[in-house]
């Protein structure tokens, strides 16, 4: 798989989880490019597998069987810590439910992003202006206690893309946000796709949020339909 | 950035914090509560032993040099010791045990108030031949509230407190020789001998040809006696010491271990959320060592506090029981068991965490 090919290129891509006695398939075979630069919606009903994909896509959990390449490396083949390092430096991830550090104001959030990934907490210029891109650029001295949903959201946003990954990686990123802040939200993800070039993989129930995005996917019964 | 994160984490519970930090201040307490009483008290007794004003400390043949012994020596010795070159003053006494630590101790008055530089009489006066008399010291009267022309309870028979003296001269309750001998016993029998000698440069001359003459008597200067004063010399003292040691790592240890392994439990998805970043196992392992740390070093510095505190209250409460002293020289080694048990304690909930599944975290409610 060349550098040059796909960000993103998942081929016969399986998972089967162990619940107890019994094993379930949670993919039965995905196969999905996602070019540079490009915003894919996957869209399908609970339980269809796009979770398990987000996870594995992500670095969180290994496939079963199959090849998942990230800029042309088979994560197939990582080691957890090689996974973990992906974690740090090719993705960010953005989640319903914001998962913000609830003891840290959102400045801080942001930079024990930076500080994982071992690099200066200073924030540069240019995030600055992504920042007030975001409108968080006030609100940044806030515990996550102290912010709505929307701008927990926002600093979400911010904290996966701080480190500019190459992938950023969205699992209903409007799921627990009113239909005002949610259109806010994906105007943000896809002002960063236009004005960044961020590739990014957004799951969504919501076919108004897929409708954002440059593609959408369809998943069901763990594999990608027409 | 990982400090500030410890930080925020133990002010986000902070009666969880207090409890945790309490917790390993009692236990840096104990350990340093069991070794201030066990070096205060031993010093309480040198200092005492060294206020009697001998040069010299003879004991009989056989008998233990610190004890609550009784009195297996002739009373006939004295005058043997007077007659010796150098000696100014040789006055024998008795020590009796009364219970727990407590003795009471017979002396010739005047004898032995010459010797040690003479009694300081914060109330009443000496013996005046009239009954049984006793003499006590400052810290027995104040510990039982007592006052010179009271009554107490002393060897099952009541005696007048015609005396309170400052304390730090030989013991805490005096009473004549003759009457304790007669009491218990030991009529022309006592337990030591002090002897005091016109100049002390000569103590190792005199003890030398007393050790020539008394062969198998125990002849102590009076720093060689003080010196025996330490914990190995007392039978068990040390074990206790390690007992009590041993059982605070336990509190620290189970104590740690409950408090991390609830903070665990609750942050399962802010552990997700680091694992989500990037961050390693060790990273997340030095997040709660760092926490278990902080919590050791604060609970240390105020179990540091804490023993001003149990001093005040032991001077207070019992004085003439227990005297305890404050050991800075222990304060680093309390310390550093309190973090060594504290880390054991974060061990498992620490491996747990860093070996959690980022997606579980992640989905924990």
């Amino acid at each position: 798989m060349s550098e040059n090919g796909p960000v993103i290129s998942i081929r016969d891509l399986h998972k089967i989880y162990r619940m107890g006695e019994v094993d379930v398939a949670a993919l039965r075979g995905v196969n999905l490019d996602v070019e540079r630069g490009e915003f894919v919606a996957v869209v399908g009903p609970s339980g269809s597998g796009k979770s398990t994909m987000f996870h594995i896509v992500g670095g969180l959990t290994p496939p079963t069987s199959g090849e998942v390449y990230v800029h042309g490396r088979n994560l197939a083949d990582m080691t957890e810590v090689e996974r973990t390092r992906m974690r740090r430096t090719e993705v960010g991830f953005v989640f319903q439910k914001y998962n913000l550090l609830p003891t840290l104001t959102a400045r801080d959030n942001i930079a024990i992003a930076r500080h994982i990934a071992g690099k200066p907490l200073e924030l540069d210029d240019g995030f600055r202006e992504v920042l007030d891109l975001l409108g968080i650029g006030h609100r940044l001295d806030h515990k996550p206690s102290a912010m709505s949903g929307g701008e927990q959201q926002r600093v979400a946003i911010a904290r996966a893309i701080v480190n500019h990954p190459s992938i950023l990686l969205a699992d209903e990123p409007t799921g627990n946000l009113d239909t005002k802040t949610s259109e806010a939200v994906l105007s943000i993800l896809r002002g960063l796709n236009e004005r960044l070039g961020q590739t990014i993989l957004m799951i969504t129930h919501n076919p108004d949020a897929a409708a954002v995005a440059d593609r959408i996917v369809h998943m069901r019964d763990g594999r990608i339909v027409p | 950035m990982v400090n500030k994160l410890v930080f925020e984490n133990l002010k986000h519970r902070p009666v969880r914090t207090l409890l945790s930090v309490l917790a390993i201040a009692v236990e840096v307490t104990m350990m340093l509560t069991v070794v201030g009483l066990s070096r205060g008290m031993l010093e309480d007794s040198q200092r005492r032993a060294r206020g009697a004003g001998a040069d010299i400390w003879v004991r009989p043949p056989g008998s233990a040099a610190i004890g609550l012994s009784g009195a297996p020596m002739p009373e006939k010795m004295v005058e043997f010791f007077r007659k010796q070159e150098h000696v100014v003053i040789a006055t024998g006494s008795i020590t009796h045990p009364i219970g727990g630590l407590n003795t009471v101790v017979g002396i010739v008055f005047d004898e032995f108030n010459r010797m040690c530089g003479g009694f300081k009489f914060l109330e009443g006066g000496p013996f005046t031949g009239q009954g049984d008399e006793i003499i006590i010291d400052e810290r027995y009267a104040l510990q039982n509230d007592l006052h010179a022309g009271d009554t107490i309870q002393v060897l099952n028979r009541p005696w007048k407190i015609v005396g309170v003296v400052e304390p730090g001269k030989l013991a805490r309750l005096i009473v004549p020789l003759k009457r304790l001998q007669e009491l218990t016993g030991a009529t022309g029998k006592l337990t030591q001998v002090f002897i005091k000698l016109d100049d002390p440069a000569n103590t190792d001359k005199v003890i030398a040809s007393l050790k020539q003459k008394l062969p198998d008597y125990q002849i102590y200067s009076i720093d060689e006696f003080t010196s025996l004063f330490k914990v190995d010399n007392i039978p068990g003292l040390r074990a206790f010491i390690y007992v009590i040691i041993g059982l605070s790592v336990v509190v620290g240890f189970l104590v740690v271990f409950l408090s991390l392994y609830t903070a665990v439990l609750e942050r399962t998805r802010e552990i997700g959320i680091l694992k989500s970043l990037g961050a390693t196992r060790a990273y997340i392992l030095n997040v709660l060592l760092r926490e278990t740390a902080l919590l050791a070093v604060f609970g240390s510095i105020v179990g540091i506090l804490f023993t001003f505190g149990t001093r005040a209250a032991i001077m207070t409460l019992v004085p003439a029981s227990l005297t305890q002293r404050i050991v800075p020289d222990w304060w680093p080694i309390a310390g550093a068991i309190a973090l060594t048990g504290a880390l054991m304690g974060a061990a498992y909930p620490g491996w747990k965490a860093a070996n959690q599944d980022a997606i579980e975290a992640l989905a924990y409610e």
